[in-house]
């Protein structure tokens, strides 16, 4: 058979998802943030959940994420989506509401609203895109950033004894009582792109369900901050952030 | 025995010529423009070997910015 | 609830008067000296009975952006706090004015700067009336200066926060915060079901029903072009409120030679100053503004074209002073008395201020 044979809309098994705009993503080339929005969209179609999904945008790469995606969205100030999605969700009680952040908005600027929105069990699920660096800004250091990882505000690495540690905020999340779901996932191969998308699908209908706060960090790159090609990001991802990172359920208790 | 045959349809336009898809391609279809740029400037991926596709989307789920529809048969 | 008479505080009126308004939420966090707004909240417990949202948040940022994140979705949300808790809520302020939301904040101020003292003050005129935080912009001030006032500006906030798409600010001083009086507390009103929402305030952030686009809240805008455009909008706004929205009440001021402007609870000190003066032949009247921002500049300059002298009573530094000063254009002298530290002044005080900047006036 002949590829314009095969091409027919009979056969088609997999396309841009019909929530994702045709709008150009302004992400550099090979960014995570891409993927993530191709499954939240995915996600929302499949679930029947659009005219009941308000999105919540950080500040930061994704700030632009409610250009892309054709739902209702709120842009929120830095780190204060968990808080924005508390208000719009406790007075929305029905509504899909969701959270799309970074690890500068969500562990660093944004751990308190973070952190309490999760112990107050709000039923919310939040998108946490840990690539351990702020690609907005130009590369700096962020709080999940790698020990000994050069970012354009530690030069000669991070040192611990001048920056502290990795904040592995999703470990410490999923303490909280108020966590029903903490898993940390990837996008970097079709599997992980394929249990990302459970995940998500998961958080999503957790926090319909009101089981308490979801939490779906996916461990990403920045091709652009790390200053590396991106199937080299992937590898490098796999190496250095995944031992600090283990990918996996931190906590799966929706049975409450 | 069934054999799969795929295809796959890439929108030049969109693609930023990441190179993911090239590489999570188990068949070797793939392939980035050596010397062509799209409107962007990007040097996109292109069908390199199309009769290779078996059409199980790998490129596609991996490709950041939802540029490629994956076609599929099954010939008996 | 039918219409009644209570004796309470400024506080718990706020509390009592937002539930009967048919609030859909309030999300706030303990600070001295109002404290009561919350506590009474979950006293009352309006979940029950109205549906009315109540949460304690973790802090004032986290307050402010609830309330962000409600009022996003056409719900009627406040929140309240004190002088410091409103500083930590200038950022979220910002963005809800942006977003063009409407919004209200109770601001029962205590003095400062800093951590100050948790005594009465009026020293946020400033911050609240010329925006606070960053980028151009205003929202309606209300300044109360009776417990009836603290509930019947509750009502009035949100009324004016939904026709003109802003937030609105109720700046009390911790006078009327706390002390008791008789109010009457209006009918129970029902809340905006969610097709009323969705018919009046078609920005919502709902969720999208079929046959309509995305609804989007965002006060980012990179295009220069578009954001000047935005701001013009914000400012179109803002001149429509100054010219129909100025509100404030005269006392006396027919024959005054001499005037008071004052705000809130020190409007009432001044009222009694002016009657016990009255008494005694000096001709002082009383202009006591309402509406903070808008402020009543062409009241204060008719004004100023009939009296010789202009005292201005404030619980600060010298802050509303200036605004009276740019309304007058220099025709009269205008004087400052100013109490801070949470120091109260007693009518005699505030006369004597008057007979001290303006010897004439005690003849």
């Amino acid at each position: 058979m002949k590829p314009e044979d095969i091409k027919r809309s009979e056969n088609k098994v997999y396309c841009k998802p019909e929530l994702l705009n045709d709008t150009p993503m302004h992400y550099c080339p090979g960014c995570s943030h891409g993927v993530v929005h191709k499954l939240v969209s995915e996600v929302i179609k499949e679930m029947g959940a659009e005219h009941i999904a308000i999105g919540v945008a950080p500040v930061g790469c994704a700030v632009f994420a409610y250009s892309y995606i054709d739902i209702d969205w709120i842009e929120a100030a830095h780190g204060r989506a968990p808080a924005v999605a508390t208000g719009a969700k406790r007075l929305n009680p029905s509504r899909l509401v969701f959270t799309y952040q970074g690890d500068g908005d969500l562990a660093a600027i944004g751990t308190a609203e973070t952190i309490h929105a999760a112990n107050r069990g709000e039923n919310i699920a939040i998108i946490f895109i840990n690539n351990a660096i702020y690609g907005m800004t130009g590369g700096q250091m962020a709080p999940t950033t790698l020990e000994g990882q050069v970012t354009a505000t530690t030069p000669y690495g991070r040192r611990v004894d001048l920056n502290g540690y990795p904040l592995k905020i999703s470990n410490l999340l999923a303490q909280l009582p108020g966590t029903c779901y903490v898993t940390r996932q990837a996008v970097h191969t079709p599997a992980s792109v394929r249990k990302a998308k459970a995940a998500i699908r998961k958080a999503f209908e957790n926090s319909l369900a009101g089981h308490g706060t979801s939490v779906v960090e996916i461990v990403s790159t920045c091709n652009s901050g790390w200053k590396m090609s991106p199937a080299k990001s992937n590898e490098w991802m796999v190496e250095h952030m995944f031992p600090e990172y283990p990918l996996g359920d931190l906590k799966n208790d929706t049975e409450r | 025995m069934a054999k799969v045959i795929g295809a796959v349809e890439i929108n030049h336009e969109r693609c930023k010529g990441c190179d993911l898809c090239v590489v999570a391609c188990p068949t070797d279809v793939l392939s980035l423009q050596p010397k062509e740029v799209n409107n962007r400037g990007y040097h996109y991926a292109y069908t390199a070997n199309p009769e290779k596709c078996i059409g199980c989307a790998s490129c596609a789920l991996v490709c950041p910015d939802a540029c490629i529809e994956v076609y599929r048969v099954v010939e008996k | 609830m039918k219409q009644e008479v209570q004796l309470m505080k400024g506080n718990e009126a706020i509390a009592h008067a937002a539930i009967r308004y048919g609030v859909d939420g309030y999300f706030g966090y303990p600070i001295t000296p109002q404290s009561e707004v919350l506590e009474t909240l979950e006293a009352l417990m309006p979940w029950e009975t109205t549906g009315m949202v109540v949460l304690q948040a973790e802090s004032e940022v986290a307050s402010i952006n609830m309330v962000y994140g409600g009022a996003s979705t056409g719900k009627a949300v406040m929140t309240s706090s004190s002088s410091p808790g409103i500083s930590l809520m200038q950022e979220g302020l910002s963005y809800i004015a942006a977003g063009e939301l409407p919004a209200l904040i109770v601001n029962v101020m205590r003095g400062g700067p800093g951590l100050g003292t948790i005594q009465p003050s009026q020293s946020d005129y400033f911050q609240a009336t010329k925006g606070g935080g960053h980028g151009d912009y205003h929202y309606i001030v209300l300044a109360p200066s009776t417990v009836q006032e603290m509930a019947d500006f509750v009502a009035l906030g949100f009324d004016l926060a939904f026709k003109y798409r802003t937030p609105a600010m109720l700046l009390a001083d911790g006078i009327v915060g706390q002390m008791m009086e008789k109010v009457v507390l209006p009918e129970q009103r029902p809340r905006r079901t969610d097709e009323q929402i969705a018919r009046e305030c078609p920005w919502a952030v709902t969720g999208r029903p079929e046959g309509r686009g995305p609804n989007v809240l965002t006060t980012l805008e990179l295009d220069s072009a578009r954001m000047e455009v935005n701001n013009h909008r914000y400012q179109a706004t803002y001149r429509k409120i100054e010219e129909n929205e100025v509100r404030y009440q005269e006392y006396f001021t027919d024959d005054a030679e001499y005037l008071f402007v004052a705000f809130g609870s020190i409007a009432r000190i001044c009222l009694k100053a002016i009657e016990d003066a009255r008494q005694r032949g000096i001709k002082v009247g009383l202009l006591r503004p309402i509406t903070l921002w808008p402020f009543p500049t062409k009241e204060i300059a008719r004004l100023a074209q009939q009296v010789k002298g202009i005292m201005v009573v404030e619980l600060n530094a010298g802050q509303m002073i200036e605004d009276v000063r740019l309304a007058v254009e220099g025709r009269v002298p205008v004087h400052h008395y100013g109490r801070m530290g949470g120091i109260v002044p007693n009518p005699q005080e505030v006369m004597d201020s008057l007979f001290a900047n303006f010897p004439d006036a005690d003849k």
